[in-house]
This record gives structure tokens, sequence and C-alpha cells, in this order.
């Protein structure tokens, strides 16, 4: 398990540096910064002035390099935009992201594990199709459509939720459904085909055989096994969500990492931007990893291929 | 197996009769009070409005994060639209008239050609409590032309050498060269800080607790959230902007415009801007609502790239250029796609800034046959394949594209951000580049032409005669001689095809009935004039 764990986690280290250099590069072919910064209207002389104060005039390498030697003092830089430290940007609109993140979560978990389990029951039937149908329409839907169909029903038309902003417990709903059903549907396969696979049994035939109710058997022997795959996945699911939120964050007005991303990429902010996407990919990279070692702790045989 | 699934077949049957019924009697109870919910939720649909209107407050909407709240900090427009509202400058252009008038200082007079004095009033309060006086003035302007201040807009501010104070309420401010717009500068992005306050926390500080002397105070800026603004119970009396009136602004930061629209429609907010054409043109019915669209200082122009280094050699032929000046149709685009307020113009520059005038100017009619004609004169009977560059207004440019097309200009187009379409025409990358310029509001030509015509990065044309004339114009203090310059130059831009003119853009706002407002050509919402029924 621990050689496992060593090269699993030397690998991610790997990832996460070659995307934080990719999109330092990638940054940088959209355009020029000092530009970008200067603002319309700027004259050349304006913009020189700004490639001179910000450093932005010296060799690619250099700069990647100066960047990652702060990083890992925990200095991000200072944002282009908003002249602030980076990290307080960052903390500062973390929790947002966190907490849209986490409930769009439990809203795809609560509807993609009752209709696994209802299509898991019926398997291949029309209830077993409609419940695929309904989940699949999540992903369908782009998101930043829906998001305006819920704003158009819910907030305008019958005026019980707040359209856009952060304040309140309430503001969260729309948004969390928005993005929530978006990541449903491979919970609600993965329901299904773990319940499948565990009804068929043999301890759930002889649990049946002693009598036990139809919902006994599948609330508590199935379902707490079906679920193991759906952990793993919620983690990597988590880590998708954090990053995905940039629409919805926009489209709602919340003042989160996702809408931070889009504003710093709108004015080439390449100090949040990058630090946005290495927090980000840290972040992911984390989970999988997580959810690899707790699938390799749980399935022995995983450890060895 | 067999068992269970006839077993559970039998079970089924008889569970299902008794479910479908039992579900028609739960669907009954769950349809009908969502029906008589969605009934009453409509009536209910404009209460936030009222409240609004009640406790005299405005919520307003804007798509644009503010990153520095001090207006020589950032260059966004909601920068410029707040510097109005909490600061003050030195002079005041009347909106209507476009005089000028004593706003912080009295009167001003030109000792020469680079120093201006100024009287100053006295009796005027910071929102701090400080008092408004000399060193104000000295200190604000010196520290934001010192370039290692770092002023976002260095041309707003690079013209000012330094300013000195010659007792409490006279100043002295002295510019880096013949600067004649410096008036109108002093009316617009030069507005005057506390200096003790200034001098203590800097542009961090202003930006988290802005304080100014203007109609509005800042109570709370949540940035990238919203900032909230109180009526300044002691604005000074003589001010020529008028005391205002509503009690409480906030300003909510929405970047998605359907997001700004539905909150306009659930009564969430109560005055939005720039809306797209189409959008306005539906939210005309909504009972609540007015739209108003106003012409605004904003014009567009093609550009095209006649210089040595162009990628479209044929545009150095001036038949060419003039093929494509006839080959638009503006007063049709004018007509169904600009919007009702805006005007085909000849020349680049608004109407109403200082030196714009198009009465020398050419005028090029629309002839598709013309241009045909005189593109086989070039050279060019199929017409040819060229590059077209543009950032926004999509719809535009296509309906431009279609024109050029039918004259056999087959354009090929880049949409780009704003910043990489201003690399690609600086680098000789866009033969033709769709622009759209709205000169900072400053309503003095040097803060357009001279920005495309005299020779600097932006310049596609490189005309010497033109870069003098306007040289001039920029230069002497003079205003006859200034607008003679200026209108030389521009009837010559239009004779030799440089640049073809399109239209000056129209600006939606939308807001709730009950709001009084007038819109103006600067783009800059007044909410000091505002004020509910």
């Amino acid at each position: 398990m621990l050689g496992f764990t060593l090269k699993r986690l030397g690998l991610a280290v790997l990832v996460a540096v070659a995307v934080s250099a990719a999109a330092f590069l990638l940054l940088r072919a959209s355009g020029d910064v000092a530009t970008a910064l200067a603002g319309e209207g700027a004259r050349a002389g304006d913009i020189e002035n700004i490639r001179r104060i910000y450093g932005l005039d010296r060799p690619l390498v250099v700069q990647y390099l100066d960047w990652i030697g702060k990083m890992a003092h925990g200095d991000f830089g200072q944002s282009l935009y908003f002249k602030t430290d980076v990290l307080a940007l960052v903390r500062d609109k973390l929790p947002t992201t966190a907490l849209l993140a986490l409930f769009s979560l439990l809203f795809a978990l609560a509807i993609s594990i009752p209709l696994g389990i209802v299509a898991a029951l019926h398997p291949n039937s029309w209830i077993d199709r409609a419940c695929l149908a309904l989940a699949v329409l999540g992903q369908a839907l782009p998101n930043f459509f829906f998001a305006l169909i819920l704003i158009l029903v819910f907030a305008v038309m019958l005026p019980v939720l707040p359209v856009s902003g952060s304040e309140t417990w309430a503001n969260f709903v729309l948004p969390s459904v928005a993005l929530g059903y978006y990541v449903a549907p491979p919970f609600m396969r993965l329901a299904r085909a773990g319940m499948i696979e565990v009804l068929a049994s043999d301890y759930i035939r002889t649990a049946r055989a002693k009598g036990l109710s139809g919902a006994s058997i599948v609330l508590k022997h199935a379902l707490v096994n079906a679920l193991v795959p759906i952990v793993a996945l919620a983690a990597v699911q988590l880590g998708f969500l954090l990053g995905g939120s940039v629409v919805i964050e926009t489209v709602f007005a919340l003042d989160g990492l996702g809408y931070l991303a889009y504003q710093s990429i709108s004015h080439l902010d390449l100090p949040v931007t990058q630090a946005i996407v290495t927090l980000l990919s840290f972040i992911y990279v984390g989970l999988t990893l997580g959810a690899d070692l707790v699938n390799a702790w749980l399935d022995p045989r995983i450890r060895v291929g | 197996m067999i068992a269970a699934a006839s077993g559970g077949r039998r079970t089924t049957e008889d569970a299902g009769r008794g479910k479908h019924a039992g579900m028609h009697r739960r669907l009954c109870s769950l349809v009908c009070p969502a029906a008589m919910a969605f009934l009453i939720g409509l009536s209910f649909a404009a209460p936030a409005a009222l409240a609004a209107k009640k406790d005299n407050s405005l919520r307003v909407a804007e798509y644009q994060v503010l990153d520095n709240a001090d207006p020589y900090f950032n260059s966004v427009r909601i920068g410029v639209i707040l510097s109005h509202q909490v600061w003050d400058t030195l002079i005041y252009r009347d909106p209507k008239t476009n005089q000028y008038k004593g706003q912080l200082a009295t009167s001003w007079k030109w000792l020469d050609q680079k120093t201006l004095e100024l009287e100053l009033r006295k009796g005027v309060k910071f929102h701090n409590g400080a008092s408004f006086d000399a060193d104000d003035v000295v200190y604000t302007l010196n520290f934001v032309s010192k370039p290692e201040n770092k002023a976002t807009t260095q041309s707003n501010v690079d013209w000012i050498d330094h300013a000195e104070k010659l007792d409490p309420y006279r100043v002295r401010i002295v510019t880096r060269r013949p600067f004649p717009a410096a008036i109108e500068y002093l009316a617009g992005p030069i507005v005057i800080h506390p200096h003790e306050y200034y001098a203590q926390v800097g542009p961090q500080g202003m930006n988290q607790k802005p304080v100014g002397s203007g109609p509005y105070r800042v109570v709370e800026h949540a940035m990238g959230k919203y900032i909230r603004l109180v009526r300044n119970p002691d604005y000074f009396k003589d001010s020529r902007k008028p005391q205002p009136q509503i009690e409480k602004i906030e300003l909510r930061f929405i970047p998605d415009r359907q997001t700004q629209v539905a909150e306009m429609l659930s009564g969430g907010l109560d005055f939005i801007k720039d809306v797209a054409l189409d959008q306005a043109q539906q939210l005309r019915g909504v009972p609540n609502l007015q739209v108003v669209s106003a012409e605004i200082m904003r014009y567009a122009f093609l550009q095209m790239d006649s210089t040595e280094r162009t990628l479209a050699p044929q545009l150095r032929d001036l038949r060419v250029r003039k093929a494509i000046m006839h080959a638009i149709d503006r007063q049709a685009m004018v007509t169904s796609i600009v919007g009702e307020v805006s005007r085909v113009l000849n020349v680049p520059c608004f109407p109403s800034q200082f030196g714009c005038s198009d009465e020398a100017a050419p005028r090029y009619a629309y002839d598709p046959a013309k241009s045909k004609q005189l593109l086989a004169e070039a050279g060019y009977p199929n017409g040819f394949d060229i590059d077209l560059y543009g950032y926004r207004e999509r719809d535009q440019i296509e309906a431009i594209i279609g024109y050029l097309r039918a004259v056999g200009i087959r354009a090929n187009l880049h949409y780009l951000q704003y910043a990489a379409f201003r690399d690609a025409v600086r680098a000789g990358k866009a033969p033709i580049a769709v622009w759209t310029w709205g000169s900072f509001s400053i309503n003095d030509v040097s803060a357009g032409v001279s920005v495309f015509h005299k020779w600097q990065a932006d310049d596609t044309g490189r005309d010497p005669e033109v870069r003098d004339l306007i040289e001039r114009g920029d230069s002497v203090v003079d205003p006859q001689e200034r607008k003679a310059a200026y209108a030389k130059a521009l009837a010559l831009i239009a004779e030799r095809a440089y640049v073809l003119p399109l239209y000056s853009i129209p600006t939606f706002y939308v807001a709730a009935k009950d709001l009084v407002f007038t819109a103006y050509p600067d783009e800059l919402p007044r909410f000091w004039e505002m004020r509910w029924q």
C-alpha cells in the first residue's frame, strides 16, 4: 500500500506542476498583458510604462521560475487588477465557491441516488428509461440556459427566491440546483449499475429469503455497498464543481472563485488566474489521489495493477 | 427468481391500481396549490420596486467590477460614474449647454500658454469634515501626475507639470506643454481628494473608504459585490450639481446582463444601463419599467491600413478606399440595427466635441455600383479577399461584411477581445479594423482624433499633413485657431478616405417607471439629479 501511495503521490505532483506551466504559457499567448491592463484608451507610452512596472518585459522562463519560487513560500504575488495580495483575494472568495460546490454535490446526490435506485429496481423498463432521461437532461441542458430558466420561473414569475447575490442561504438554492443538476447523471448511472449488481448478489437473496422487507433490503443492505464507488466519484466531482462554477457564479452574481476567475481572465490578470488554476488543479489532483487511495484500500486488486 | 417475480407482479398490479388512484389525488393536491401560488405570486410581482421608492433609495447594477474606487486608479466606466457622485472637480461642464462653470474653483484665467491660475471656492467640506482649500488641489495634482505613483490612465494626468499654492484659495497649474484641453480635463477626470486623508491612506485606503466632497458619500464598499452610498446632507449649496434628492444608492456588481434584466423584472433593481437593443425593445412592453434611449459620445468607425507595412496593399490605392466608403449603407444600419437615436457621421469624432466639424468634409453616399466601378478602375474587377478585425457589436460587423461582400470584397472576420484586437492593429496585422471610441467622455477632439491620426501607435493612415494640422490644433490655446486646424484635418481625413466614420452608438437605459432621470450623451448617469415621482 505504501509503495502504491508514493507512486500516486509522485504522479499527482507532476500533474499539478505540468498544469501550472501549461496555464502560464497559454495565458500569455492570448494577448499582451500590458495592453489589457492599461485598458481601452491608453496610449503606447502608458502601455510601455505598465510593461516595465510589472516586469512583463523579462524572459518567460525567468517570470515562471520567479513565480514558482515565490509560490513555494506562499507568496502568490499581487493582483494586477485589484492591486491586493492574491492569496488574500482567493481566500476571501473560496468559501462562497466551496459552499456552492458542496450544496450542488448534495443536491446532485439527493436526486441521483433515488433515481438510480428506482431505475435499478425496474431495470430496462420504461421507468428505467425515464429516470435515465431525467438524469441525462441535466447534462444535455447548457447550465447557463438552465440557470436562466430557473431564475425566470422561481425569481421572476414566482418571486420566491432572490435572483442574484450571495447574502443569504436562499441565494444558494437556485445556483446549487443549476450546478448540481449538471453533475447528477454520472452518479445516477453509477447508483443504478451498483444497485443492479448488488441486488443480484447472494447475500441479498439471503436477506430476501430471511423475509426482510423490500425497503430494508434496498436501503440498509444494498445501497450501502453500492455507495462505495459513488463516494469515490463524489470526491472527483467535487473538484470539478469547484473549478466549473464560473458560469453559474457569473449568472447569479455570486462572488466566488469562479467569478474571480472570469474577471481575472477578462482583464488578463495573470497572477490571479495562475493562482486559481494552480490552486484548483492541486485540489482536484488531491481529491483524485484521495479517491484512488480509498479505492485501493477497499479493493486490494487495484494496488497491483 | 420466478417465484419472486410472480409474487412481485401480483403485488405490483394491486398496488399499481391503488397507486395510480393515489397518484392522481396526490398530483391534484400538488398542482392546485401551486397554481394558486403562481397567481398570488404574480400579483406580488413588484413589491420590491415599491419598497425602493418608499424609502427613497435606488438600486443600480453594473456589470464591470470596480478594481479601485479611487478615480485615478481605475479605467472602467463605473469608476468614472462614481467619481462624479462622490467627488467634485474644479470646473463643471454643464451637460445641457456644454458651457464651463466654476465648481470647486470660482474663476480661472490663462496667464500664458502653459500656466492656469484659479480662484477657489470657500466653505466646501469633505465627507470627513476637512475643509477644502488650495492644499487639496496642490497635493492631489502633484501626486497623480507623478508617473511613479502609477495612475492608471496616464494620458489623463501627464499633461500636468505641477500645481503650486499662491494662498489658501488660489492655485496655479503649470502644464508640461501648451494644452488647451486642460479646462475639459479639469471638468472631467481630475477630481480633488482631501490632502491629509489621501497622504495618510493613499490610493488603497481611498479605495476601501472613499472620501470626497461630492453629493453622495460612500458608507460601504464590499469589493466585487456592492457599493452603498448615502446623500451628503452638507453638500455645498453653491455647487453646480443640484442638491441630491435620493437618500440611498446601492450599486451592485452583476456581471451577467440577463441576470440584470431578470432583477429588473422581479423588482430587485431600479436602474440598469447598456441594455442590448433587442432586449430594450422587448422590455418596452413591461408595465413597471421605462426604457430610455440616448445617443452617447461613443462613435464607431472603420479603419483601413494604408501604410507601407499594410498586409493589404490594395488599400494604399485611394480608389479602393473610396470604394469601401461608398459600399456601406450606414443609414440603413442606423435605422434597423444600431438604434433610433444614433446618427450617421461624416467625420471620425462626436459632433459635440470641441473641434469636431464636418462642414468641409466630402460626403460618401451609399452607392454600391460606384464602389464596383472604383474597384474595377483600381484593377480589382472581381474584388479581393481581406482580413477584418473587430471586438464588439458583432451584429453590426456582420452587416458591414455583408455590404462589402455585395461589392466583391470578401472579408474574413477576426473577432477578438479588446486587448488582442488592439495588439493586432498596432502590429499592422489588421488591414481593416472596426473600432468604437468613447473618448473617456472628454468633449474635445484631442481625446479622439489625435489618438488615431497623429502618427501614434493606432494611426494606420500616417499622413504628415493631417498629423501637422492636428498637432497644431492640440497645442495652440486660441479656440478659433484650434477649430480651423481641426476642421482642415478632418476634411483631409475624409478626402483621403483613411477611415470610414460609421455612426454614433446609442445606449439604452431601463429603469423603474416612477424614476425621473435624464440621459446625457456622456454616458454618465447623474444620481444627484434623479428622484422618485
